[in-house]
């Protein structure tokens, strides 16, 4: 017991949080940008495995992988894009359009593997690169916060970095204020002249780019591959962290932080005490389900209240 | 047939045409021999007995997550948990199979019927936070299902798990547990009759019975349903139970039917599809085994494409998310349908005079 | 005529479902005004406005703005003109602060990125003390009281330079200490030069503060008027009246015993208003009790709790001696109660089912149509062959989508399903508006005709012919309470009735509503 507890407090272990942090954070501050603009953006998941293997073609393609990540950015915001134009323009339901993107991601990330390299299910063929871990200056010398902070890799920064920009988009920009107007009472936000289509367009695009960022993460970030299905869910998650951090950014942080804990403290409880394994996985979900009912729970409630008023 | 409904079927048919149309414009585009491919994969699955047997093998999961979805989205409920229900199902089938000794026969409707139960159990869980807590039951249901995984891989790897066997792979499944072959030279078992009475049950219940029409209605205007005196809370409760049931069902079949082992470290993915039967059959169980003949007879055709071309079988999927995105869409022949709507509205005017 | 700030000439507006709202329309404005305009619902007086703001346009007619002709084809366009709308259903983000709210659309900027936050509130603070508005913009408009989310309402239109303010129906949400507060913002308002329609049918206010009022009636424009110059009781006789009388062939009642009793029924909405006042009746077999009265006045309120679908209310109803409570919404519908919907698209049908799927909806349970799992599909489609054919439903078969009907056909589907339960207590609530004259005509004769049968019926109905014409006895309903009861409906006027719905007489005794 006493050797879990010192692993907990220990500094790699929050070194590790931040890092099984990354890919959820971007993917819950995908979903808030969606969702905060009035669209359900289900496709987060594929969002995330096509730029995963669009990072990977391209960084080998151009032997680069900041290409390799702006080839990603724009293929993740062109698939945001494209669930707009399904959602708005030919008027389909956003969840199961979002389900079809899905599941053509699935497919489609193998078929073009396949096409391009010849692999099957990992691309094992592509010299494709990762993306560089960053020592942090005059941090780096403080010891313990230095050992967690430093040497992360340069996107956990550009995540941390991302909640402070989505929270000033949000809430200190003229695009942020329309934003939450248009998801939150569209008719008053047309009734202003506000063009709400275009702003929607606008969010689902930034809601894509934040999801790449996160598939760059999973196949360029520790690892220099991809590999089928690598996303394992991370997309849903954030849709579940999302809603269970009221669509703020800063609730996104937390929750998320609370997610990668849940499931770095897993991999200590592994070698601490003998819980199996295959338990110690559920934990990240159970969290988010019990999370996510208390929030609603709370939120309901206060809606209640505040009718009653 | 009144015009829209012929409407309806137009724009099903067109879906599907155009979705194989850009597939095939893909193969055209990207392989050495792109007719030989669209040959295989039009005409493979019908080359021989034990190939179009994999097509039949293939429906057979996809009609009961397509039932149980049909179901479950009926009550407007976006329940995902079918996915985890078949998981759940399967593995609970495998465990009565392995632990509990019974004559053949009655062996495996045990296993079934308590894979059922645990299939039910699970996606009644999202339900009932939905109405305890208003939390959305797509979020809760997709967090699930991976929890299901997990529960799947613990049972396997410290109470299921045979040491002999190379993979992780459950000791083998009874002979009086497994179900018989139903035809010569396949592999298509007596799974098949439960689908298809699963089949007649599902539309019998949804479009016969009191409680699905109750289902139906509270789908369609849960305010009207209210006011007409439906009791929303049982109907959301009884019909994720049930879709439920019926997708963990076709985990039990599908284990004792195809497995000779419980081997399932994955997700299967027939949840998911079942949301592209469903929207194919458009709700209503009796066309799930066409929409279920449909995807399996594709997909078994990318794989013969696949095995003799250069052309891998995911192609499939991108025709899958076209069907969907188009059947769903509606503005997608949105302006022929509103012709022939006025076209409707005023013959009926013309009958009526002046209004 | 160089005070004359707008016109609108000769508007005609026609809905595509074939109804007259507006048939060619006079009116013009005085710079600095407040202009009543008032009608009953349905008058047209709402169509005119969003015309005015652009949400419609009109087939016919011209707006004069400042003796230029102006084309307003969008609320955008009305507000560039200086014309601003106070909608009844606030236009207000609920998270968002008051004075992000009031900037919205037209947010000060620095470094050309980021919105100025401290200038917006600065704007919008300065705004609210020009016109002595006293709110706090830095709070967030869900935590807000109607009134004075109505007053950002109100801001946010300044803020885009509105010249001219129309205001719907602005004190039906608020309290009597709310009103009041308005109506002193109001005439500072005027003081500055601003322009402002009040829709209203409350003629107490009206007096009160406007100086013009123009009176509409069925689309047509019935006279405008300064205030002083006309009576209350002119007003309401134009108001309230009867352009074309039916006469219908009716025996008299012979009511027997009581069936529904309400004692003391008081309820509140969301917002804590009292809408329901310590109502008490009764209802006998085989009579009509209308309700008359302007919409808003707690009908609809008082109609939801005798069906089950408000519980939380005070007081006692009692169906056929049993508490309404206790029996919940299906226990009401089992003591053969029927209940024809308001709004008939949310409560009364589900549009993208079938006839046959609606028509079965509240007895699907019946031991005709299903044994104890399944239904009788044959017989239900024999009777909705049936239904379609009695209620002369005009469609190509049961199969057909109720949303593809026509609005006097789905009431009929509506009507169809309530009435073929063989019911002993109808509550009809609007049960014949905005649908063509033939279908209305057939569903009041429906009621007549079960009245004579036998059962119960409470009407509740803003149009004047049908209460006149349909009720046994008559109660008019007002601000939440009864203010007339009339036992003799023949030998009522409509000037005398118009005078208790408008709240201008009073009946403290109320002799005729309870039996006993």
């Amino acid at each position: 017991m006493q050797s879990v507890f010192n692993i907990i407090f220990s500094p790699d272990f929050f070194y590790d949080v931040l890092r099984v942090t990354t890919p959820i954070l971007f993917a819950t501050l995908a979903a808030t940008v969606a969702s905060r603009s009035g669209i359900f953006n289900i496709a987060l998941e594929g969002i995330m495995l096509i730029a995963a293997l669009v990072g990977v073609i391209f960084s080998a393609y151009f032997s680069s992988a900041w290409l390799g990540l702006l080839f990603a950015l724009i293929s993740g915001g062109l698939v945001g894009l494209f669930l707009g134009f399904l959602v708005l323009k030919l008027k389909t339901d956003a969840i199961l359009a979002g389900i079809a993107i899905n599941l053509m991601a699935a497919g489609g990330t193998i078929f073009l593997l396949y096409i391009i390299s010849g692999d099957r299910g990992v691309s094992s063929s592509i010299k494709s690169l990762v993306l560089p871990k960053f020592p942090l200056p005059v941090i780096k010398n403080i010891p313990i916060i230095g050992t967690i902070l430093s040497m992360q890799n340069i996107l956990t920064y550009v995540v941390l970095l991302s909640v402070i920009v989505i929270h000033i988009l949000l809430y200190k920009t003229p695009l942020g204020l329309k934003i939450r107007a248009v998801g939150e009472n569209p008719n008053a936000a047309e009734s202003v002249g506000i063009n709400v289509h275009k702003i929607q367009y606008i969010a689902v695009t930034i809601s894509g780019i934040l999801a790449a960022f996160g598939g760059a993460f999973l196949s360029m970030g520790y690892l220099s591959m991809f590999s089928n299905g690598m996303t394992a869910g991370r997309g849903f998650i954030g849709l579940a962290a999302d809603a269970m951090g009221g669509s703020t950014p800063i609730g996104a942080l937390l929750v998320s932080l609370l997610f990668g804990i849940a499931d770095s403290m897993g991999n200590v409880i592994q070698t601490g005490i003998k819980i199996p394994y295959e338990i110690v996985q559920m934990l990240p979900y159970i969290t988010t389900i019990v999370g996510l009912a208390i929030f609603s729970y709370s939120k309901k409630k206060q809606i209640e209240k505040l009718k009653s008023k | 047939m009144s015009k829209t409904s012929k409407l309806n079927i137009l724009r099903t048919a067109l879906s599907i045409i155009i979705a194989l149309a850009i597939s095939f414009i893909i193969i055209y585009f990207i392989s050495e021999e792109p007719f030989r491919a669209i040959n295989k994969m039009i005409l493979g699955p019908l080359r021989s007995r034990r190939i179009f047997g994999n097509v039949i093998e293939l429906m057979i999961p996809l009609i009961f997550t397509g039932v149980g979805v049909c179901i479950m989205f009926s009550a407007s409920q976006f329940n995902l948990g079918a996915e985890g229900s078949f998981h759940i199902g399967g593995l609970v089938g495998a465990m009565a199979a392995l632990w509990i000794p019974l004559p053949s026969f009655i062996h495996p409707l045990v296993a079934i019927l308590l894979g059922g139960i645990a299939g039910a159990i699970f996606t009644f869980i999202p339900a009932l936070l939905k109405i305890k807590t208003s939390s959305s039951e797509l979020v809760s249901s997709l967090m699930l299902n991976y929890i299901a995984l997990s529960f799947g891989n613990y049972i396997l790897s410290y109470f299921l798990k045979d040491p002999k066997a190379g993979a992780p792979a459950s000791y083998l499944i009874p002979n009086t547990a497994r179900l018989s072959i139903l035809i010569n030279d396949t592999s298509i078992h007596t799974g098949l009759i439960i689908a298809i009475l699963v089949t007649i049950f599902g539309y019998i219940f949804l479009y016969k019975s009191k409680t699905g029409y109750e289902i139906r209605v509270a789908g369609q205007n849960e305010q009207f349903a209210r006011y007409s005196g439906i009791n929303i809370v049982k109907v959301i409760l009884i019909s994720q139970l049930l879709g439920g049931f019926i997708a963990g069902i076709g985990g039990s079949v599908q284990l004792l039917g195809m497995y000779r082992r419980f081997s399932w470290i994955v997700l299967l993915g027939y949840g998911w599809d079942a949301v592209i039967v469903t929207t194919l059959a458009k709700k209503n169980p009796l066309y799930v085994p066409i929409s279920a003949f449909f995807l399996a007879y594709i997909r078994i055709g990318a794989d013969i494409m696949s095995r003799t071309t250069d052309v891998s079988p995911e192609i499939v999927s991108i025709t899958q998310g076209v069907i969907i995105i188009l059947i769903v869409a509606e503005q997608f022949l949105s302006k022929y349908r509103h012709k022939i709507i006025t076209k409707e509205a005023k013959s009926l005017l013309d009958t009526e005079g002046v209004e | 005529m160089s005070d004359i700030i707008l016109e609108m000439k000769d508007i005609l507006k026609i809905y595509p479902n074939g109804i007259v709202a507006n048939e060619h329309i006079n009116l013009s404005l005085k710079k600095g005004e407040i202009h009543a305009l008032l009608g009953e619902n349905g008058a047209g007086k709402s169509t005119l406005m969003k015309v005015l703001f652009g949400i419609e346009i009109p087939e016919e007619g011209e707006i004069i703005l400042k003796g230029k002709r102006v084309y307003i084809k969008s609320p955008h366009e009305a507000i560039a003109n200086g014309i601003g709308m106070v909608h009844q259903h606030f236009m207000l983000v609920p998270s968002l602060t008051a004075a992000e709210n009031i900037i919205l659309g037209v947010e000060p900027r620095k470094f050309g990125l980021f919105t100025n936050m401290e200038k917006a509130i600065e704007v919008a603070d300065n705004i609210a003390k020009m016109y002595n508005f006293d709110i706090d913009v830095r709070a967030k408009v869900e935590t807000l009281p109607v009134g004075i989310k109505q007053k950002v309402e109100i801001l946010k239109a300044l803020y885009r330079g509105a010249e001219i303010l129309i205001l719907d129906e602005p004190t039906a949400v608020l309290t009597p200490q709310e009103t009041e507060e308005l109506f002193i913002q109001l005439n500072k308002l005027k003081e500055k030069g601003h322009t402002i329609i009040f829709i209203s049918h409350k003629l107490d206010e009206i007096k009160l503060i406007c100086d013009r009022l123009t009176i509409m009636r069925n689309g047509k424009n019935k006279g405008t008027y300064k205030t002083e110059d006309v009576t209350t009781e002119e007003i309401s006789r134009l108001m309230v009246g009867r352009d074309v009388f039916l006469e219908f062939d009716k025996e008299k009642a012979n009511p027997k015993k009581t069936v529904l009793k309400v004692r003391d029924v008081s309820v509140k909405n969301k917002l804590g208003n009292l809408k329901v006042n310590n109502i008490s009746f009764d209802i006998r077999e085989g009579e009509i009790l209308g309700i008359a009265g302007v919409e808003g006045n707690g009908q609809n309120e008082l109609v939801d709790i005798l069906t089950g679908l408000n519980e939380n209310y005070t007081g006692n109803v009692l169906i056929f001696n049993k508490e309404a409570k206790e029996l919940g919404i299906k226990g009401i519908r089992d003591l053969k109660v029927s209940h024809i919907p308001e709004d008939r698209m949310t409560y009364g049908c589900a549009k993208d089912m079938d006839i046959l799927q609606n028509v079965f909806s509240n007895q699907y349970g019946d031991e005709k149509y299903s044994s104890k799992y399944l239904l009788k599909s044959k017989a239900m489609e024999t009777r909705a062959e049936e239904l379609i054919d009695e209620f002369l439903i005009k469609c190509n078969s049961f199969k057909q989508s109720v949303g593809m009907l026509s609005g006097g056909n789905i009431q009929k589907v509506v009507v169809a399903r309530e009435f073929s339960v063989g019911p002993k207590i109808i509550v009809a609530n609007q049960p014949t508006r905005g649908i063509d004259v033939g279908a209305a005509e057939f569903i009041r004769k429906k009621i007549i005709e079960f009245r004579d049968q036998g059962c119960a019926v409470l009407l509740v109905s803003a149009d004047l012919n049908e209460v006149f014409e349909l009720s046994d006895r008559l109660a008019v309903m007002y601000k939440g309470e009864f203010s007339g009861v009339f036992t003799n409906v023949e030998e009522l006027t409509e000037e005398e009735l118009g005078k208790y719905m408008l709240g201008l007489k009073k009946d403290e005794k109320l002799e005729g509503i309870i039996y006993e």
